[in-house]
């Protein structure tokens, strides 16, 4: 093979991110044919320009080596960090997020969401701690350093309030911890507080929990501090997770009631899930037609141009483009963990496994709320909603995605550099 | 990390099984929900989109026996708005305050009905003017949620004419929907309430229709037409009646607005109506889309009582006409004959016990024959008679004559007569106390006073059996299978004797001055006392011609009309007028 034959290292993962976008512009298009018309209507073309702006970045994120990415690693955490701090005093409300300050401004003039990158550079950051180790994480004191690394973000993002980027964090830190190595009872340990806080409502269940836990503990001996900060942690948690709840925003309460239940509250809070369920099942087979919609046509559906955009793909093209759609996402997800498993050394490998599971849970979230399979949480999903510093950050994913790949094991011959 | 090549491929392999795993869950449960679930959601999300807005279906015209229309229906729009929540209704109307003029009580009134049913349009205007149509369509793209359609109106060409049996339509009411006879109706729907209209409800509603339209997440309308095939109202077949409109025109002209009372006049063979009237009038036009309030007040207090019927409703004491009663119960039972005298002769009183009875005429009859007694009415001869028959009989006798008996009329709300119930002497006894009356109430009884209490329906029919033969007929206003049922018995030689004797009454007797040309008119006069006001009696006639051969048969009641005499000039004029315009008809058939 030839240098100048390839210019694309993974032209399959490209073209399937391609159709992705093509997909998505053509949902955000349709999302804007409402009866009563709306500034989305114009969606499209923005989404387009961003399309085109993200296929750029991504051709020149794809021409920096992984040595670069390694350098640049720390930089753009830094940098992720200040900015989501900034955010705590400049950020502001926009869209679908009006309650949350996630946006970067200056002048008025909306500059982005720092959140975007920052999912990358907690990537990156995980990455070069977890693969500066020659051994897998054993145990949780191996585990301070990623876990303070996606600590200070996460914080930083949950004062928006933006749960569902901190849950997409959550997400890709015990992702990566997998793909280190770490064994699943050190990961069990390390959510057994997250588990303690959810059960602790029902007494009986957490009690049930505690033993589990403990049987676990002495199971995989941990060190004796280990094991006492975890069992303290859980009973913490438990203790705490009353006054936790009340902390809560009453939307966000509401939002994780509404999901145990819809119909609690079906003209408001369960509105959204309820209007999109009903899109979703009127579709059918094949759908109403492209653009033909009448629960999007007629404002049923909430966001239909961001969040729930996937409710416009069941309504008008029904179980045929739903399936269209989540097998394009699982085959550019399977890619995804080959090119990572491919990868010749330790850093890239990560950095290509975090990504991919950061488009993993984007997925899983997103349109598991469309069905009421997950929580609310304001959530985009990859290629289709829209949204511009979205678009970008998935198409620079796609752009280190397309370099790792280059670099990969046996395809060193086909480098571009 | 540990990179050792086999472990990646293993956690590979593991993760791309996850990924595997979590895809198909998703497809699976877009599967039960797209696929198997489907009917559910299309369900809802057509529930979600259209709104159905009624198209109300034209109501049957009703004719009279000649074709004439009665009642038909006007092309008329409504007014209506679709909201989602009453408070967009409520700013919605605000909004549309600006360009047409609303009162509080309209706004008000359109709420209540948006409660009543908030998935049909709110009517604001049931009947609107073209003149707040017009207006509106001008405006109509201000005013999404607007609905203007048509909407036929419930019109009576003769309304004041008809008022005493057509009834009125108007919207259903809350009692009327929670009611099992309404089942299948929705609020805002307009019912029959009274009269024809209420009574033939199920054959004058017809079919509403359905036209959908397509509204968004707020209710605004962005559909008029198309989103879905609308369903077209039906109308219902015509009614056709016995009422003979020209008749029933006269009757009302005659009473005019200065008389009280209450007219029937019945075909006496097939109980049909020719005409039934109670005076004074209202015009139910007027009740259509809702009474004003001021009309309303100004009926109920009219001491007249309009909204009384004086010809199904209002009970009366029958006097004299009942003395036919008495007579055919003596005669059925072989007392005695149309010759035959009472022992006292009449010298213008009775004396029973320590009571002095009087006749109404202080000269007196003399001594009378049954069929004399008739004409002149003479009460003297009847409480003989009333004693000879015997209290228990002459109860048991009234009420086999249907004293007690409602006449079956197709209309709502007929009152039943008043008449003691048998045995007579346990009825007294309840109503006086065992030691509280005596003998005497038996000479009330037989001239039509004391405990009895008609209709002049009721009075009506009951001549029918006296016109033909014995038996009478069930009136009815509509068409439809009448039943005969018998009375009493009396051989054609009696009958005849009878319809002599009331042939007499007015050849001779108290109604002398009733006589038409050229027809034998038959009837009996009735001067009925009445509690509310012992000077003025209600005067009373029923009779029936051509005397021999029946064509029409007229009971007339004027309340407070003084002596009987009255009601036989209108029972007679009534006749005439429609035995006469009969034979000009019949002629001119036989010309063509």
């Amino acid at each position: 093979m030839t240098v100048s034959r390839s210019r694309i290292a993974d032209p399959a993962l490209v073209a399937i991110a391609v159709l992705l976008s093509l997909y998505g512009i053509a949902m955000v298009y349709s999302a804007g044919q409402t009866d009563v018309p709306t500034q989305v209507a114009h969606a499209y073309k923005q989404q387009i320009i961003w399309f085109c702006l993200g296929m750029s970045v991504a051709y020149a994120v794809s021409r920096a080596s992984v040595r670069f990415l390694d350098w640049a690693t720390t930089p753009a955490y830094a940098l992720s960090c200040f900015l989501l701090f900034l955010l705590l005093f400049i950020g502001a409300g926009a869209g679908t997020a009006a309650s949350t300050k996630s946006w970067l401004a200056i002048g008025g003039v909306r500059l982005g969401q720092p959140s975007e990158l920052a999912k990358i550079a907690v990537v990156l950051i995980l990455a070069k701690i977890l693969a500066a180790r020659r051994q897998a994480p054993k145990s949780l004191i191996d585990l301070w350093q990623p876990a303070l690394a996606v600590f200070v973000p996460w914080v930083l993002i949950m004062r928006q309030p933006d749960l569902g980027t901190g849950i997409v964090f959550v997400g890709i830190f015990f992702a990566m911890l997998f793909w280190a190595g770490a064994s699943w009872q050190l990961l069990v340990l390390v959510a057994s507080p997250v588990v303690s806080l959810i059960l602790a409502f029902s007494t009986g269940l957490w009690g049930a929990w505690f033993l589990v836990l403990i049987a676990l503990v002495l199971w995989y001996r941990p060190y004796l501090v280990e094991g006492v900060v975890v069992v303290l942690a859980n009973v913490v948690t438990g203790v705490v997770a009353p006054i936790l709840w009340d902390t809560l925003n009453p939307y966000q309460q509401k939002r994780l009631l509404v999901f145990l239940d819809p119909s609690a509250d079906p003209r408001a809070s369960g509105y959204h899930v309820i209007q999109s369920q009903v899109a979703i099942g009127s579709g059918g087979w094949i759908g109403k037609g492209f653009t033909l919609g009448s629960q999007k046509r007629l404002a049923f559906l909430p966001a239909q141009h961001t969040d729930f955009i996937f409710p416009v793909v069941g309504e008008e093209l029904g179980f045929l483009g739903v399936t269209v759609a989540l097998t394009l996402f699982l085959v550019l997800l399977l890619r995804s963990v080959r090119i990572a498993a491919r990868s010749a050394d330790p850093f890239p490998s990560m950095v290509a496994f975090g990504l991919a599971s950061a488009w993993f849970v984007h997925v899983l979230v997103n349109v598991g709320m469309t069905l009421n399979l997950m929580p609310i949480t304001g959530i985009p999903l990859p290629f289709f909603s829209y949204g511009g510093s979205f678009m970008l950050s998935c198409w620079i994913t796609v752009g280190i995605l397309v370099r790792i790949s280059g670099e990969g094991r046996g395809k060193a011959d086909m480098l571009v550099i | 990390m540990s990179f050792q090549p086999n472990e990646v491929q293993r956690r590979a392999r593991l993760a791309s099984a996850l990924l595997f795993l979590a895809f198909v869950f998703l497809v699976g449960s877009f599967f039960r929900t797209q696929v198997l679930q489907h009917a559910q959601y299309v369900l809802q999300s057509e529930e979600n989109r259209l709104r159905e807005v009624p198209l109300p279906a034209p109501r049957g015209v009703i004719y009279d026996r000649k074709g004439l229309i009665i009642a038909e229906n006007l092309p008329g729009y409504s007014v209506s708005l679709l909201a989602p929540g009453v408070d967009s209704l409520r700013a919605a109307l605000t909004r549309l305050s600006g360009t047409i003029s609303l009162s509080t009580e309209q706004v008000n009134q359109a709420v209540r009905r948006f409660r009543r049913a908030p998935n049909r349009p709110a009517v604001i205007f049931p009947d609107a003017s073209f003149e707040v149509v017009s207006v509106l369509e001008e405006h109509r793209v201000e005013f999404p949620g607007l609905i203007i359609q048509s909407s036929p109106k419930r019109f009576y060409p003769d309304g004041p004419a008809m008022a005493a049996f057509i009834g009125y339509t108007g919207e259903v009411n809350e009692n009327e929907l929670a009611s099992p006879a309404f089942r299948g109706y929705k609020a805002g729907q307009q019912v029959g309430k009274d009269g024809i209209e209420k009574q033939y409800e199920s054959r004058l509603r017809g079919r509403e229709g359905t036209r959908f339209v397509e509204v968004d997440a707020r209710g605004r309308v962005v559909r008029e037409a198309g989103a879905r095939q609308d369903l077209l109202p039906e109308a219902a077949p015509p009614l056709y009646t016995n009422i003979d409109l020209d008749l029933q025109k006269y009757v009302v002209e005659l009473f005019g607005d200065s008389l009280i009372g209450g007219v029937v006049a019945l075909e006496p063979k097939s109980g049909e109506v020719l005409a039934l009237h109670s005076a004074p009038t209202f015009d139910p036009n007027r009740f259509i889309g809702g009474i004003p309030a001021d009309y309303w007040r100004a009926l109920n207090e009219d001491p007249r009582r309009p909204l009384y019927n004086k010809a199904i409703k209002g009970t009366y004491a029958p006097g004299s006409t009942w003395k036919l009663a008495t007579a055919v119960l003596a005669m059925q039972d072989g007392l005695l004959t149309l010759d035959d005298r009472m022992p006292v002769a009449c010298t213008g009183g009775y004396q029973y016990g320590n009571r002095r009875f009087k006749c109404w005429d202080k000269k007196g009859h003399g001594s009378a024959t049954l069929a004399q007694a008739i004409e002149g009415s003479c009460d003297v001869y009847f409480y003989q008679l009333g004693l000879k028959i015997g209290l228990t009989r002459l109860v048991a006798g009234g009420i086999d004559l249907g004293a007690r008996q409602r006449t079956g009329i197709d209309l709502p709300s007929e009152t039943r007569p008043l008449f003691p119930t048998a045995p007579a002497t346990d009825y007294y006894n309840r109503l006086f106390g065992p030691r509280g009356w005596s003998n005497a109430v038996s000479l009330n009884l037989s001239i039509g006073q004391g405990e009895n209490s008609q209709t002049v329906v009721n009075m009506a029919r009951f001549y029918t059996a006296l016109a033909t033969n014995g038996e009478a007929a069930q009136p009815e206003i509509v068409r439809g299978g009448s039943k005969r049922i018998r009375l009493f018995e009396l051989d054609d030689a009696q009958m005849a004797g009878v319809r002599k004797a009331l042939a007499g009454v007015v050849q001779r007797g108290t109604a002398a001055a009733s006589q038409i040309q050229g027809v034998m008119l038959a009837g009996k006069t009735g001067t009925a006392q009445n509690s509310q006001d012992t000077k003025r009696d209600h005067a009373w006639f029923v009779g029936f011609a051509p005397a021999n051969d029946a064509k029409i048969v007229v009971a007339v009641m004027l309340e407070f009309g003084g002596h009987g005499t009255r009601a036989a000039r209108i029972a007679s004029k009534i006749i005439e007028h429609y035995l006469k315009v009969q034979t000009t008809q019949v002629l001119n058939t036989e010309g063509e």
